[in-house]
């Protein structure tokens, strides 16, 4: 334990600014490195659209802002008001179902007049505080009763956000607070039988799902079974990476790109302009910087001093990881369509600004450690 | 908060949370191996069959038709060519309200429902961005005044393009044919790929016969698109290589002026120089206007054409199957010679009719009174029946067929217009094999005098005129003469398939014929003596009435009393200068009456203007 703590003052000598501002060097240069080669790609992949550029920009800007604006709030005050953030989450969720805005199909979208809300992304942070909220006032592993009320805790907001229906996120939302229950120390026993339950039930959820949801499975198994239609997208994307070799097309360059045979190539397919333009060597320096970020976020999350801040941050963390494990997995065609940007890189507003709160969350957990005397 | 963290396991919680960060970060470790092997098999192993992929999707072939080739005269004059013909294109992405420009451009231009109808079905299927025809063969008024009030329809263009024209019209029709529209039955037996682009193809006569060398070859372009189809640019241009030009063995002033003179009746002549097989003029009357097809033609102008009695649209000249009547006297009468059943001067006695031995049936001339008693030669220039069945009968049947076959009767000149008919030349086994009925000798008489079930086309008949007129040397009758590649100056001469010549036992024999052919025309008492006078050089003919309506034996043929559409065919077989032939024809005129009334004349103005008039 001393080791532990001294490792930490010789650290702080080297960290005074970053203590001041509540801010991790590390993590905040990488985010800062995503952010520029994801603006390159999407000033290709928009055709030299520089409004849209310029609005991106602003959104980063905003999104980093609410960082840096989260960094300087104490993980405690954050602990304290979890269950409120959560019980106002489900109760906008259970509004948006009632008089939620209908858009692309899906009721997502909460209308205050002056500002358009959606209170899934609120819960993409609520759910993992509110997990480790729970599980952190007692002894670790979690068992019995608390497990299944922590289970609870997750799978009623996911079935919410599922019926919108929003299948990106409430997948996302669900591994966040499946992450909080691992990282506890959730057994091995319970997730094997878990991920068997997880397979018996799987008719039972495709017996749930919408048609278009199915069909995306149905496209992933298959997708040159209808080229013309659903089939199209993923056709598209795997030939703008292949046609993108080791070195890729150049910058500017990706014909898949630029002349509209990808679909979305700005928001959710971006991935495939960076394999097509920059090739595997892009794709492999966005990695590299993704890992860093990751790696980074997680070894923040081993040195929290609560248990609250280790479950949050490790959640966040392999949350991220996530995000960015399904979009181009789905880009390459290794999982279905699921409708998830690729973080720092896509088009996009409000999520952006939830996953630069949860780095705004990870570097309060860092910086707001207290300097225990020894 | 520090006091319910004391009571926990601090140590026991930091190693597990520790531990499983660990699991976790080799599970992510994993799954990022995973699509790094899947993006090296996409980017790295299966990168051609993307590139390929990617560029099939970009690059599209866009084909350059060939203009098609120009077909000349003999004499160099123009005989289809390709005019820029203008139509009206609407691109529909610069339009905003299309009824409403489609009904002011109704103000400028002519636009019927049929338009209407074919633009809204391909207004459907063509993207936004893309022009859709709406008018074709826009007449320069139009163009004037679509030009005037242009600034006003911005996405309305007026296009040129190449159309087929035919600038003789009606006079060339049936030897030329016509382009028309690739239908289904078209695209069965051309090569798709050499005709993408290409709209038109030859249909009919040699516009079809000579499609290959009049099409070219296809060129192209690959250009790059966008996902839409939108053109960005051009990559790679390989030009077409035009249709060969044709020049045509046809003089199109002889043409006209057999046209000229066969006026408003029906028939057709073929004038045919006899030294190498050119056709000097191939006319069917009447004609129709081939411009009409091109650009397809409305129905009601088909059906006007289909259904019009006189039947313009039957190329006679080609697929007009008539009895010779009595212009196959000469070919019976060389055959009777060359055989040795007759010499030129034994005699037969002509009562005006004949009786086959033991039967009571006549046979009746055309002479009631009867010729008296005749040689070959007055057989001939008088037209004696009577002689002919008896020659005939002498012959019979098995070596009438054969020797008349030697000139090509009864089977196709290989002539390079499409769909030629080969006549019929009877036979027993024909007559077995058609009607299953055995050989009657009343039916060798009448087939000696060109009846019964012999038929003949114009063209056959011209070109066994000039066989005759040539001591027995064949040649295979052809329309066109040479051949010329775009932007040479040399004409290539295309080679004719040769026919073997008709083996001649005694010169004298076709001598004597030739000289009976010629009395009828020159001779005292010829049939056609008429149209022999004046004539500045010596020719031969020989005049032919064809029954179209059998007369009973004791009936007399009254030309007044019967309908015209019942008259005898009118026929003449004619050929020019007598001891060095440079033209061979064959008239016949429908229902014309007799052959020296009508059908001569018309002959002796072909030989006049071939023979007597500079060229142009």
């Amino acid at each position: 334990m001393s080791t532990l703590l001294d490792s930490h003052r010789e650290d702080a000598s080297l960290r005074d600014w970053q203590h001041i501002l509540h801010l991790d060097a590390a993590l905040l240069f990488g985010l800062l490195a995503l952010s520029t080669m994801g603006l390159f790609v999407l000033y290709s992949s928009a055709g030299g659209d520089e409004p849209l550029l310029m609005r991106q920009i602003v959104r980063l800007g905003i999104a980093f802002g609410a960082m840096v604006v989260i960094a300087q709030l104490r993980p405690q005050w954050l602990q304290r008001w979890t269950p409120w953030l959560y019980g106002l989450g489900l109760i906008l969720l259970i509004a948006v179902l009632v008089a939620g805005d209908i858009g692309k199909g899906a009721q997502r979208w909460l209308d205050f007049g002056f500002v358009r809300f959606q209170p899934s992304e609120m819960m993409k942070l609520a759910v993992p505080m509110m997990v480790a909220w729970y599980l952190s006032d007692k002894r670790l592993p979690p068992t019995g009763w608390r497990l299944l009320i922590a289970g609870a805790l997750i799978v009623v907001p996911v079935l919410l956000i599922a019926s919108q229906p929003d299948l990106g996120t409430s997948l996302l939302i669900g591994s966040a607070g499946f992450f909080v229950l691992f990282l506890a120390g959730l057994s091995w026993r319970l997730l094997g039988g878990l991920t068997l339950l997880g397979a018996a039930g799987a008719p039972v959820l495709w017996h749930f799902m919408h048609d278009y949801q199915r069909q995306r499975v149905i496209t992933f198994l298959n997708p040159e079974q209808d080229p013309l239609g659903a089939g199209y997208h993923i056709i598209q994307s795997k030939i703008a990476i292949g046609s993108g070799g080791l070195f890729g097309k150049g910058w500017l360059n990706g014909t898949q790109a630029h002349l509209e045979f990808l679909p979305e190539r700005s928001t959710d397919f971006i991935f495939a302009v960076l394999g097509e333009e920059f090739g595997l060597v892009g794709i492999a320096a966005l990695l590299i910087m993704y890992s860093f970020v990751i790696v980074r976020s997680l070894y923040i999350a081993t040195q929290a001093q609560d248990t609250y801040g280790r479950l949050l941050g490790g959640s966040l963390a392999l949350t991220f990881f996530i995000y960015i494990i399904v979009n181009t997995g789905m880009v390459t065609g290794l999982l279905p369509v699921v409708g998830l940007p690729l973080p720092l890189v896509s088009y996009g507003g409000t999520s952006m600004v939830t996953l630069m709160a949860a780095f705004g969350i990870l570097m309060s957990i860092h910086t707001h450690r207290k300097l225990l005397p020894t | 908060m520090p006091t319910r963290v004391a009571i926990k396991d601090y140590l026991f919680e930091s190693r597990l949370f520790m531990q499983r960060s660990v699991q976790a970060l080799v599970f992510a470790a994993l799954l990022i191996a995973a699509l790094v092997s899947r993006l090296i098999y996409l980017q790295v192993v299966a990168h051609e069959h993307y590139i390929t992929l990617s560029d099939d999707n970009r690059i599209k072939i866009l084909p350059l038709p060939p203009n098609r080739g120009l077909i000349f005269d003999r004499n160099g004059l123009i005989l289809a060519d390709n005019l820029p013909s203008y139509r009206l294109e609407i691109t529909p992405e610069q339009i905003h309200d299309i009824d409403a420009t489609l009904d002011a451009l109704s103000q400028l231009v002519n636009i019927r429902d049929v338009d209407r109808k074919r633009f809204d079905q391909l207004l459907k299927r063509t993207p936004a961005f893309k022009p859709v025809p709406l008018r074709f063969r826009l007449s320069d008024e139009e163009v004037a005044r679509f030009a005037i009030d242009r600034h006003r329809f911005p996405g309305v263009d007026i296009v040129a393009g190449l159309s087929r024209h035919y600038p003789h019209g009606p006079l060339t029709a049936h030897a030329l044919g016509y382009v028309g529209r690739i239908d289904e039955r078209d695209l069965q037996r051309i090569d798709g790929s050499d005709y993408s682009g290409t709209t038109h193809i030859g249909k009919v006569g040699i516009e079809k016969t000579y499609e290959d060398l009049l099409h070219g070859s296809v060129g192209y372009r690959q250009v790059e698109t966008n996902a839409e189809g939108r053109v960005l640019r051009t990559l790679v241009r390989t030009p077409p290589t035009p249709g060969q030009n044709l020049y045509l063995t046809l003089d199109v002033e002889l043409q006209n002026v057999v046209d000229q003179t066969f006026g408003e009746r029906a028939g057709a002549a073929v004038a045919i120089d006899p030294n190498n097989g050119d056709v000097l003029a191939f006319v069917s009357k009447p004609a129709y206007d081939p411009n009409l097809f091109v650009n397809g033609i409305d129905t009601a102008a088909y059906k006007a054409l289909r259904n019009d009695d006189k039947q313009p649209l039957f190329n006679r000249a080609l697929r007009g199957q008539y009895p010779p009547g009595s212009t196959i006297k000469p070919f019976v009468g060389l055959g009777g010679l060359e055989y040795g059943i007759t010499s030129p001067h034994a005699h037969t006695f002509c009562p005006g009719f004949y009786q086959l031995p033991g039967k009571d049936r006549k046979y009746r001339d055309w002479k009631r009174r009867g010729h008296g008693t005749v040689d070959l030669t007055n057989a001939i220039a008088q037209s004696c029946d009577v002689y002919f069945y008896d020659l005939a009968l002498s012959m019979g049947i098995d070596r009438l067929h054969e020797f008349l076959s030697r000139f090509g009767f009864g089977e196709r000149t290989g002539i390079d217009i499409s769909g030629e008919l080969p006549g019929l030349l009877p036979s027993r086994q024909w007559k077995r094999a058609a009607r299953n009925l055995p050989w009657f000798p009343g039916e060798t008489l009448i087939t000696g005098i060109g009846q019964g079930f012999m038929l003949t086309t114009p063209l056959q008949l011209a070109s066994a005129t000039a066989t005759l007129s040539r001591f027995g040397e064949r040649m295979r009758p052809h329309v066109v003469a040479s051949t010329q590649v775009y932007g040479d100056i040399e004409l290539t001469p295309l080679q004719v398939e040769p026919v073997p010549d008709i083996p001649v036992e005694k010169r004298q024999d076709w001598i004597d014929v030739i000289h009976a052919m010629r009395e009828v025309v020159l001779g005292k008492r010829g049939t056609a003596r008429k149209v022999g006078r004046n004539a500045k050089y010596e020719f031969a003919g020989k005049t032919g009435t064809a029954q179209v309506f059998g007369l009973k034996e004791e009936e007399k043929y009254d030309a007044e009393k019967l309908a015209e559409k019942l008259r005898d065919h009118s026929l003449f077989i004619s050929f020019a200068p007598l001891d060095n032939p440079r033209i061979a024809v064959a008239v016949i005129v429908e229902n014309g009456g007799s052959g020296s009334a009508v059908a001569a004349p018309i002959a002796r103005t072909i030989l006049d203007q071939y023979l007597l008039e500079p060229a142009s």
